[in-house]
């Protein structure tokens, strides 16, 4: 599994109801319904990957994530996962909004536009970065609302989001080392925050 | 598409007798119920191989193949998912399709000989539910010496049927397909029916449901039905395309009251076809029994139910389908998931309206198939 799942995944805890949003192939699912005793579903819209979730036993809805939590109930989930995701959608704001009301812990994961690789690009060569975490050209992207560690931080609390947890990210996902704190919104490549309604 | 099934019998067995009778839900009693089914492929050594097929309101027991004396180009109404190779993999599957309880095609219905006059039941057949049709399969498969199903499988009231198999029974099927189907039927859906219901009902040779031996069965009012079940199976885009606004075997109107467009010409035919194969009683107490199907209820008992199974749950809509829209999915998906069952969802773009779970949409059969897959595979 991507080391930013394995992350994803121990926030999640055991026995806990799970919506994955833009679930993929539906690995994290799998791992947390099996290895963790949760239950829940995805939603994933990429025909090839929603396929892949049914071959591996993962209750999945193809469509839009949007859509499909306008038609969760309130309330009705422990935990709503967006993992890499969020920079995707159309309504960030809302997509947040949305998931403090169908679950009562929300795990996002997101690159961080301000590390300084990127910065470096822009800043030196003028061009819009890419990267491993971000390997789209600017002109064929799904990205089309990225954000600094800082944006985001700022977007939760405007929603009413408080950060339970924090964990910074390297270039391969995983956990990034101690320093990268004295400057996260700099050092690191990207974040996974276990966030709940304040 | 590789070749069918290739020749089918439709077999018969009486599984309540009067010794046994059947009691519906509604405590009422049938004294002799005899099936007509059909099976396909060989069930395996532990019994774990087994797929049923519940039809819908005009289904019959001859899903697949051909008879004697047929012509094999004309196979069963759901040959495309059916057989070596395809989706519902005769060569891995043991396939069985009943025709269902009330129905007219083999199975006992209102126009069966009731013991006890030595007639025709006509009305005096009891009313019937989605629950009593799943107790004549259950009956059926415990026959067959068939304790758990791999997978039901069910297109409109096919798929009703196999929501409220897994509901009231939990443990007996590992994965639900439910395709095109509702878990309560609109008050649009209900109205449709009850137009239906009129038409069979004042054609004066109705009879009040005794036709069978008067020699004039209620063939106007049964065609109407059709032809207004025909117009919500079709979509909107299907019938423009299949028919716009042509004129039957003409190039211009004959500006009259008689068939005159293809449209009308289609829907003529579809009717005067379905009198000479179907029971007007049987579509009174079918329709009957999908107006009144209402599994989720008591939210309280739907979570205890299926809490005790592990039943999981493909439901699949039609992005043309009018007569149960995707909403209609989306609101059995988000209720069986409130209640804690694994569903996986997905509405299939197909220009064929409600009649799009006939077709073999490649999008819609791939699903399936993986779906059942996965459910041989997690048997090991």
């Amino acid at each position: 599994m991507r080391a930013d799942l394995d992350i994803v995944a121990g926030m999640v805890g055991e026995g806990k109801s799970v919506l994955d949003l833009g679930c993929g192939d539906g690995t994290l699912l799998e791992s947390l319904i099996e290895e963790q005793r949760c239950q829940g579903f995805g939603v994933e819209r990429d025909l090839d990957k929603f396929l892949a979730c049914i071959d591996r036993g993962v209750p999945v809805t193809k469509g839009d994530l949007e859509e499909e939590l306008a038609d969760t109930a309130a309330s009705s989930l422990d935990v709503a996962v967006l993992s890499l995701t969020l920079q995707a959608t159309r309504h960030p704001e809302r997509v947040l909004e949305e998931m403090s009301r169908v679950a009562s812990c929300q795990i996002v994961s997101l690159p961080n536009f301000a590390h300084w690789k990127l910065r470096g690009t822009l800043a030196l060569l003028g061009r819009m970065p890419v990267s491993p975490i971000l390997p789209y050209e600017w002109y064929d992207t799904p990205n089309i609302h990225l954000c600094t560690l800082t944006d985001f931080e700022a977007l939760t609390a405007k929603v009413g989001l408080r950060i339970e947890a924090r964990v910074l990210l390297d270039a391969d996902g995983r956990k990034a080392p101690a320093f990268t704190t004295r400057a996260h919104n700099l050092l690191a490549e990207g974040a996974v925050y276990s966030l709940t309604a304040t | 598409m590789p070749s069918g099934i290739g020749l089918v019998e439709t077999q018969r067995m009486v599984v309540f007798d009067d010794d046994h009778p059947l009691t519906l839900a509604s405590g009422a009693q049938i004294k002799e119920v005899e099936v007509a089914y059909e099976t396909y492929g060989e069930l395996n050594e532990d019994a774990s191989n087994a797929i049923f097929i519940c039809h819908a309101l005009s289904g019959d027991a001859h899903a697949a193949g051909y008879h004697e004396g047929d012509d094999p180009n004309r196979p069963g109404w759901w040959d495309n998912i059916i057989g070596p190779g395809r989706p519902l993999d005769t060569d891995r599957f043991f396939v069985i399709c009943p025709n269902v309880l009330g129905g007219c095609r083999g199975t006992t219905g209102p126009s069966s000989i009731d013991p006890d006059t030595g007639k025709p039941y006509g009305l005096r057949f009891p009313l019937i539910q989605v629950r009593d049709l799943v107790t004549v399969h259950r009956a059926l498969l415990a026959n067959l010496g068939i304790p758990k199903l791999l997978a039901a499988v069910g297109g409109s009231l096919g798929g009703m049927q196999a929501l409220q198999w897994s509901i009231d029974h939990p443990g007996e099927i590992d994965g639900a397909v439910i395709v095109a189907a509702s878990a309560r039927l609109s008050a649009q859906n209900i109205a449709f029916s009850a137009v239906a219901r009129e038409a069979i009902m004042r054609d004066p040779d109705f009879n009040d449901g005794n036709y069978y031996e008067t020699g004039k069965q209620p063939d106007r009012g049964l065609a109407l039905a059709r032809m207004i079940g025909h117009i919500t199976y079709l979509s909107e885009e299907s019938m423009r395309e299949k028919f716009g606004r042509r004129i039957q075997d003409a190039e211009v109107p004959r500006f009259g009251f008689d068939v005159d467009f293809q449209v009308e010409s289609y829907l003529h035919y579809q009717g005067q076809s379905f009198v000479e194969r179907f029971d007007a009683n049987t579509y009174l107490y079918l329709g009957r029994v999908m107006d009144y199907f209402d599994p989720f209820g008591d939210p309280v008992r739907l979570r205890t139910q299926l809490a005790q199974g592990d039943t999981g749950f493909l439901v699949l809509s039609f992005d043309s389908d009018w007569r149960f829209s995707t909403s209609h999915a989306r609101d059995m998906t988000t209720e069986l998931r409130a209640a804690g069952a694994p569903v996986t969802f997905q509405e299939i773009s197909s220009p064929h309206g409600h009649d799009s779970f006939l077709f073999d949409t490649s999008d819609y059969h791939r699903t399936v198939a993986g779906y059942i897959d996965r459910l041989a595979a997690a048997k090991g």
